[in-house]
């Protein structure tokens, strides 16, 4: 009888929900193929907890960057694809600062304002990094977040603004139009090459099982900046009227404003938070990989939207967690498939969940 | 909105005349800033076979869109992906098989030129189906989140090592990586000429134009012939597409557009509906990207970055989305002042001022500047990359449309469902007019009528 019942009730499942069961065999099988892999000595532990190290750190980057795309894709309505080039903005006006703070003296100022464009300056040569040039790095991080900040209130003051009561995808194409004009005229300024930003950090190597997993300096101060902003957001949202506000915002907009909630001002709020996190996210990312070129931010938006949506938009719990999981897909999955697909991937998975759940792992949990 | 329409009325020949002296002011100024760039007439006529191709691919492609987003209201931002996925299909099937030691790396079926037209073609419609099966039944923003990720997942994958090469029907063929794949089969005009058995003719025509291209006419020749297929292409794909918009399922379409729910609600398959319309599109994407590449003699992977569909989407922005002129002229006044416009420019200024050096970078571009108040090395640099700057300019564009003329140029035009004529008398019209400021309540009477006295429907 127990028998039968499991069985038919099995039956049940494989009808009601056929995507499920074919992802649920998919994924027994990938797990299947890697401990097979790790029994054979074919793959290493050690490897794994190398790529699931680097996916946690990646993962980072696009959950605090994912932040400011949920809040104002929840509040605003509109899918903002000029985040990306926020994060380009932040990362150069806070390397600008960095490389100016520590190679002051040593080299053109001109040179270094501009981040080394045409290999003027290197900032290997200059020996940045967190702790070789402490005060360099934070000074950095907070003219990231600033200028970013300043950066994207001026861009919905000019741009966004007048045309706030249309509907979202008149925003989201004018948002194309503030991504190509400013990705191009940062190129413009500093340049088309790619330059390496950091010397070498210090790391340390931690054994695993059948080898060691290194983990330097920057990672540890991506982790510690990162985890410390969530929390701060966090905190602010759930603990002051902002976060209340931001929340029956999402909600109604009409009804807030009959309720006395000053929108504009909540609007406000919402890029000034959204916008710091996006550029200290994009200084971040640059300290992490060491190397920085004006298309970083727009490669790196369409994996921070998908785990905007993985995660369900509004949620900012959502976007931390579907950045962790983009990012570990993103790294993690050169164990299955060749590397050259690993972006594709982490598309893939953004999709399935679109199939699966279309709202998103924290759905109707808006803002916080 | 009315003015427009009011010009497009007292047009000679309404639409189609508004699109003829679009495209003879286009040509006007491209041949004027021949002259001033001191071309001969070889210079000439290779500029205006390369503003034509331009003018028919843009066309071609804002056309396809305009099915998508104009007449189904699908925000589709993954354009380049259906052409890449048509050009690639289209070599794999149409190039030559593999022999040892030749020039290319990696062979093809060897099946005529049209044979891979059609398999890219539909290769870009089933890769189409395959996207539109699980995005259609979310939001329009996740569609465009899906096709533009999906976009990028075919550019990654005709990157990859791994699909550089592989075994098909037992011969050696692949799609040649990031170094690209040379399209080494019978250029496209022969192999059109040779298929109706005019080849030998075309030769001759071509020697016969030695009296006013006395050197090496072929190149030229060739240039103009591809450039008139194209605009054949476009009237082909506008014919096409009015002829669908026109249609019961057209019809169905725009009443998706407009309301989903209610089109449902009348019993009609919405989803299918979109499927069908999507794949349509696609395929129509498919074919102009293998009229685009086709040409070239090579293509690569990194051709097809995510913004040559914004390309397309600004052309159709500027032209009006729903209107198949307002595509047509689009696709026109962007490869004439935004695509091609800015790299004429730069050719004469460099012609007019020769021999001054740009500096080479933006700190060497802006020193002087601010130092000693010398803006020309600011400005040499600007016109020196003016193929950045071109972008920003676009950007700007697009803006400044969303803000001031979201409709576009043509945009927004009454679409009558009916087949016969519900045009009311004139004098009505004029009353509705005058009678409104109001852009809204114009677009009920006023703009139905103008369209109709133009002479040519549009949709």
């Amino acid at each position: 009888m127990g028998i039968a019942e499991t069985y038919s009730r099995g039956r049940e499942f494989a009808i009601e929900r056929p995507f499920a069961l074919v992802l649920g065999v998919i994924a027994a099988y990938l797990l299947g193929d890697l401990l097979l892999g790790l029994a054979t000595g074919q793959t290493q532990f050690a490897d794994i907890g190398s790529l699931a190290w680097d996916g946690l750190m990646r993962g980072l980057v696009i959950g605090l960057a994912g932040i400011g795309l949920s809040m104002t894709y929840s509040i605003l309505n509109f899918a903002n694809f000029s985040h990306g080039d926020y994060i380009t903005a932040g990362a150069f006006s806070g390397w600008s600062t960095t490389y100016l703070l520590a190679g002051l003296g040593r080299a053109d100022i001109g040179a270094l304002m501009l981040v080394g464009a045409g290999g003027s300056v290197y900032g290997g040569t200059l020996g940045i990094g967190m702790l070789s040039t402490p005060l360099a790095v934070i000074a950095g991080i907070v003219v990231a977040g600033g200028f970013t900040i300043l950066l994207s209130l001026a861009v919905d003051r000019t741009i966004f603004k007048p045309i706030r009561d249309e509907g979202g995808i008149t925003l989201l194409i004018t948002s194309i139009g503030v991504a190509f004009a400013l990705r191009y005229l940062m190129q413009f300024v500093f340049g088309s090459d790619v330059r390496g930003t950091t010397a070498q950090p210090p790391s340390v190597g931690l054994y695993l099982v059948d080898g060691t997993v290194f983990i330097d300096a920057h990672d540890i101060t991506l982790l510690v900046i990162a985890s410390g902003l969530m929390l701060g957001v966090h905190l602010l949202l759930q603990r002051t009227k902002l976060g209340k506000a931001m929340r029956a915002m999402a909600d109604n907009e009409d009804l807030a404003r009959i309720t006395g909630i000053p929108t504009e001002r909540v609007v406000r709020s919402t890029w000034i938070i959204g916008g710091g996190l996006t550029g200290i996210a994009g200084y971040m990312f640059i300290l992490w990989k060491g190397t920085l070129g004006f298309n970083d931010g727009w490669l790196l938006l369409l994996l921070i939207f998908a785990a905007v949506i993985l995660g369900g938009i509004g949620s900012i719990y959502g976007a931390i967690t579907g950045g962790l999981v983009i990012g570990l897909t993103a790294s993690m999955s050169v164990l299955w498939i060749p590397s050259a697909f690993a972006r594709a991937a982490a598309f893939v998975v953004m999709i399935v969940i679109l199939l699966v759940k279309p709202s998103g792992l924290f759905s109707g949990r808006s803002t916080a | 909105m009315s003015v427009r329409d009011d010009i497009a009325a007292r047009m000679p020949g309404g639409d189609a005349g508004l699109i003829l002296a679009v495209l003879a002011t286009a040509y006007l100024l491209y041949v004027l800033a021949g002259v001033v760039l001191g071309y001969d007439l070889r210079g000439q006529l290779n500029s205006l076979a390369t503003l034509t191709f331009y003018i028919g691919v843009f066309a071609m492609l804002s056309l396809a869109l305009n099915l998508h987003w104009g007449y189904t209201g699908l925000f589709n931002i993954g354009i380049v992906g259906f052409m890449a996925v048509g050009v690639y299909v289209m070599a794999l099937v149409s190039k030559p098989t593999f022999v040892a030691g030749g020039a290319a790396q990696v062979g093809g079926l060897g099946l005529p030129l049209w044979v891979g037209i059609i398999a890219g073609m539909v290769a870009a419609a089933v890769l189409g189906f395959v996207v539109a099966l699980p995005a259609l039944r979310l939001r329009a923003d996740y569609l465009a989140i899906v096709t533009i990720a999906m976009s990028e997942i075919v550019r990654f994958s005709f990157l990859s090592g791994d699909l550089q090469q592989f075994q098909l029907f037992g011969s050696k063929v692949g799609f040649g990586g990031g170094s690209g794949l040379i399209l080494d089969f019978v250029p496209p005009l022969e192999a059109l000429f040779q298929s109706v058995g005019l080849w030998g003719v075309y030769l001759g025509f071509v020697d016969a134009t030695k009296v006013i291209v006395p050197t090496n006419p072929k190149p030229v020749v060739d240039g103009l012939v591809y450039g008139l297929l194209l605009l054949t292409f476009v009237t082909v794909f506008f014919w096409l597409l009015k002829r669908t918009g026109e249609s019961p399922f057209g019809r169905v379409l725009k009443a998706i557009r407009e309301d989903e729910d209610v089109a449902n609600a009348l019993g009609k398959d919405t989803d299918r509906f979109k499927i069908k319309s999507f794949m349509l599109g696609c395929a129509l994407m498919g074919l102009a990207g293998i009229l685009w590449l086709m040409p070239q003699g090579a293509v690569t992977p990194n051709f097809f970055r995510p913004r040559v569909t914004f390309f397309v989407w600004i052309a159709l922005i500027i032209g009006g989305a729903g209107s198949n002129t307002g595509s047509v002229l689009g696709g026109a006044t962007f490869a004439a002042l935004l695509y091609q416009g800015p790299r004429y420019f730069q050719n004469l200024v460099t012609t007019v001022l020769p021999n001054l050096d740009s500096p080479p970078g933006f700190g060497q571009a802006i020193g002087p500047l601010i130092s000693q108040l010398d803006p020309v090395p600011f400005l040499l640099y600007t016109i020196d990359s003016i193929r950045q700057l071109q972008l920003v300019v676009m950007g700007l564009v697009l803006i400044w449309l969303m803000h001031n003329r979201p409709e576009g140029l043509l945009g927004h035009r009454k679409e009558t469902a009916s087949v016969i004529s519900l045009s009311r008398p004139k004098a009505a019209a004029a009353a509705t007019d005058g009678g409104s400021a109001d852009g809204d309540v114009q677009t009920d009477g006023g703009v139905d009528v103008a369209d109709n006295n133009g002479g040519v429907d549009d949709e």
